[in-house]
């Protein structure tokens, strides 16, 4: 355990010389591969490059529970942030998976990971105010800020949300926190997949407080989050079966720890139009954030798979295991490979942050 | 001898525009042009060399190619409303002018999605989605008449965003051309898209990045009830207290609006609503949502009101009530209108908790500059709208109260906040780009630039200024040790 003056010592130093390091494996084309917790090696292509450790710039830089902003250097674990805003009744509204307790915020938000409450609260995305990054010529730059509106230069901040690294390392990052619910309770519906998609969406157009939802084996499971009096009349509203002890499942959910994430097999996560009807896969699906994401487990071809989604206006990543050599991620139409490909010779030149984790690049 | 370039240049451009089949509206004569020379920035204009109004999104492609082929400069703007000076033309340029596209394609009730032609009004979403009890959450104040193609390039806000988020956090998908004239979508009708998130880059960039042909907006449910109050405080400091306290007891109000003295007096002079002219600060307070949620907020939101002290409190009892409410904050600036002619807004955010103590530079500066300084803030987020009144006629008075706009908004910037909350850029505030950014930083924005349009003819000269200017004005050192607050990091 460092003591406190001595973590003060290393954060001080710890920008400058990430921006020595970066400059020196650009002068010398060496790949580096970005890493905080490790708790997300899984995702994302064939890891490659020197290992980055990025874990030890830790801790809270300021926490302003009455301004709703909290700003973090992006080492700290996303267990330390959610009990410290717990404290406060606050909470991160995108509900991260965290895929063990050594995940960090910066590897979440670099990942772009957002959990059940996303379709009714917001994406990680919607909830980072700002950015501190290192880029690929090892230079130390801010975006975005610490407060709630602003529109000052293009958002870069959400442009690293998701970017796997690939753009920048992240140190210190600031987000927009909501207060917590009062109260939450699980309502159990039996239907087929189907009828649960289009009831999702129909429950979702009404002003009632749904904060999660999920369907897995006919049956539905739908989450209300608000003050007592709220989720009593809501499910007064929506009939169904009260479940008993459900935080249990919406966590299991988050952090595939649900028998039907089963070790080994390839994963496959299909974003799709929350209202779209059923995409037919071999294997049964898990779907939830209102129909926007819906899992399979198994193994499937890759380009029928991705034909299938793209129809229906979504796009499907390998999320984890499987054969790689696939593409991860769903190709981009080529207009927007090229702009992707410009922003990261623009922000990383030699190529040398994350290599291969998103795209070819 | 041949005519010179750049006339020949302009002949060979309007030929081909008028060339582009089916025909669409070209406007080259003067006159014509008149009322295309400045948006709601109206103390800068310009007439554009042409001005072209498609009607479909084949023809906005075919304009961006001649554009990309002869290398003018595309300023594209929708009804005009901006008032940071972003659809400002210029007179080597073309005046993309996409009003005519006003077509709402499809209202998808059950996914929740309209799906619209760029100049089709804000509030109009929110109409077409009503017999679905759904509506268009960004609502700008300009709502009437702004059109959504504007608001994404602006990433409008509103008086409703610290529950219903910006313009990006309700735009599922946008179609347009980047400056290659390459036809683009970022984004999509999931929750997300394959790769980076463009989106969120196209979203608030000005023009700078794409010409917008069609928007993805996302709708949401009606809320089932709503409930608006007005508090009256004896200082802004009580009122900043009790904004402070409503949040820190776990509610999100739709709206927390705040009036200073000078803005309540207009009111009361041009509306006679009947507040205690003896109050500093007037909070206009709105929850909305479910109906046992808002009775819920609703009663601890009052009982926060009273334990700070609130010296009055209205609560809407109907609708007409909620409205004459809602008419003291949007009727404000007319009300101050009625005791000067001309007011510069200033769109600035700080960081909630310094509010009074930069409302009292305001109060000073307003004395030393001898000029009168009306304040509406979104207390909620901190964002802040000084309104300075100066008279136009007087020689010198516009640039004082663009000098003094210049100086709260740096001073937004030394206590943690932010240049723009909501009007964006423009060529308004170039010159406190400078101030909130350093060298390398505002060079990144230029990458960005040049990813979508690396030809630079995409409304250049706007939103990001130049390196060299930045050198020039001499901003560009606020993070080098002479910052007045040095331990507050900026970003």
């Amino acid at each position: 355990m460092q003591n406190p003056g001595q973590s003060r010592l290393l954060n001080a130093d710890f920008i400058p010389s990430l921006c020595e390091r970066i400059r020196a494996a650009q002068a010398s084309a060496t790949r580096l591969r970005i890493r905080g917790g490790g708790t997300k090696d899984f995702h994302g292509g064939e890891l490659a490059g020197e290992l980055l450790d990025v874990s030890s710039y830790t801790g809270v830089i300021a926490y302003e529970p009455r301004e709703l902003v909290l700003t973090v250097r992006a080492g700290t674990k996303v267990a330390e942030i959610e009990a410290l805003v717990a404290g406060e009744n606050q909470m991160l509204p995108f509900e991260p998976p965290r895929f063990g307790e050594a995940a960090t915020i910066g590897g979440t938000v670099a990942c772009g990971f957002s959990g059940p409450r996303r379709p009714y609260a917001g994406s990680v995305r919607d909830f980072v105010l700002g950015a501190r990054i290192v880029n690929g010529k090892g230079e130390d730059l801010s975006f975005g800020g610490r407060v709630i509106k602003n529109v000052a230069g293009y958002d870069v901040s959400r442009l690293m949300t998701g970017a796997l690294g690939t753009l920048g390392v992240l140190t210190e990052l600031s987000f927009k926190v909501l207060p917590r619910p009062a109260t939450e309770a699980t309502l159990g519906f039996e239907m087929d997949e189907a009828q649960a998609i289009e009831l999702v969406n129909r429950w979702a157009g009404q002003p009632l407080p749904i904060s999660a939802t999920a369907w897995i084996d006919g049956r539905l499971c739908v989450r209300l989050s608000g003050a007592p009096t709220a989720v009593t009349a809501a499910r007064a509203k929506m009939g169904g079966e009260e479940l008993p002890a459900r935080e249990e499942f919406w966590r299991d959910l988050r952090e595939h720890q649900l028998p039907f994430f089963r070790a080994g097999e390839p994963l496959w996560r299909l974003s799709m139009p929350q209202a779209a009807t059923p995409v037919s896969t071999p294997h049964k699906q898990l779907i939830e954030w209102g129909g926007g994401q819906r899992w399979v487990s198994g193994a499937l071809d890759a380009a029928t798979l991705r034909a299938a989604v793209a129809k229906a206006g979504g796009h499907a990543t390998l999320f984890r295991n499987g054969d790689k050599g696939v593409g991860v991620f769903q190709p981009l139409a080529p207009a927007i490979a090229k702009i992707h490909k410009r922003l990261k010779d623009a922000f990383d030149p030699a190529g040398i942050l994350n290599h291969g984790r998103m795209y070819d690049f | 001898m041949a005519a010179n370039p750049a006339s020949s240049r302009r002949s060979e451009v309007l030929a081909a525009l008028r060339a582009v089949r089916p025909a669409l509206a070209v406007i080259a004569d003067r006159e014509s042009l008149m009322p295309f020379e400045t948006d709601a920035y109206i103390s800068h204009r310009e007439t554009p060399m042409v001005a072209v109004l498609p009607d479909t999104p084949a023809q906005v492609g075919e304009v961006m190619r001649i554009a990309h082929a002869y290398g003018v400069p595309v300023v594209s703007r929708g009804a005009g409303t901006g008032i940071s000076g972003g659809a400002i033309p210029r007179d080597d340029g073309i005046l993309l002018v996409l009003s005519k596209m006003r077509r709402i394609l499809a209202i998808d009730a059950l996914a929740r999605i309209a799906t619209v032609e760029p100049g089709v009004r804000n509030l109009q979403v929110s109409e077409e989605a009503a017999p679905f009890g759904l509506f268009y959450a960004p609502d700008p104040s300009s709502q009437s008449v702004c059109s959504i193609g504007g608001n994404v390039a602006e990433n409008s806000g509103g008086v409703h965003c610290l529950k219903y988020g910006f313009t990006l956090h309700n735009v599922l998908a946008v179609r347009g051309f980047d400056g290659d004239g390459e036809g683009i979508e970022v984004g999509s009708e999931a929750l997300d898209a394959a790769g980076y998130d463009l989106i969120a880059l196209v979203t608030g960039s000005e023009g700078n990045l794409a010409v917008i042909t069609q928007v993805k907006a996302k709708l949401l449910a009606l809320p089932e009830s709503t409930e608006t109050l007005l508090a009256a405080f004896a200082s802004v400091r009580a009122a900043a207290e009790a904004v402070g306290d409503i949040i820190g007891e776990g509610i999100l109000p739709a709206a927390l609006e705040m009036m200073d003295r000078i803005v309540i007096e207009a009111c009361e002079r041009f509306m006679g609503l009947g507040f205690p002219t003896d109050a500093q600060a007037l909070l206009l307070a709105e929850v909305d949502g479910g109906r046992e949620e808002v009775a819920d907020s609703f009663a601890r939101m009052k009982a926060v009101l009273e334990r700070r002290g609130a010296r009055e409190i209205r609560v809407a009892r109907d609708e007409r009530e909620r409205a004459d409410l809602w008419r003291s904050r949007k009727g404000a600036f007319a009300a101050l209108a009625t005791i000067h002619p001309d007011f510069y807004t200033i769109d600035g955010t700080i960081p909630r908790r310094c509010l009074p103590d930069v409302l009292e530079r305001i109060v000073e500066w307003s004395r030393e500059y001898g000029l009168v300084v009306g304040n509406v803030f979104h207390a909620g987020d901190g964002n802040i709208h000084p309104c300075i009144f100066y008279d136009a006629n007087v020689p010198g008075d516009l640039a004082k109260t663009e000098e003094f706009g210049g100086k709260i908004l740096e001073l937004c910037v030394q206590m943690g906040g932010t240049i723009t909350g909501e009007h964006g850029v423009g060529i308004e505030k170039l010159r406190q780009m400078c101030v909130q950014f350093r060298a390398p930083e505002i060079a990144a924005f230029h990458d960005v630039k040049r990813a979508f349009d690396p030809t630079g003819i995409l409304n250049p000269g706007k939103a990001v200024p130049t390196l060299k200017r930045c050198a020039e004005w001499g901003g560009m050192h606020v993070r080098g040790g002479v910052l007045p607050r040095p331990d507050i990091p900026r970003f």
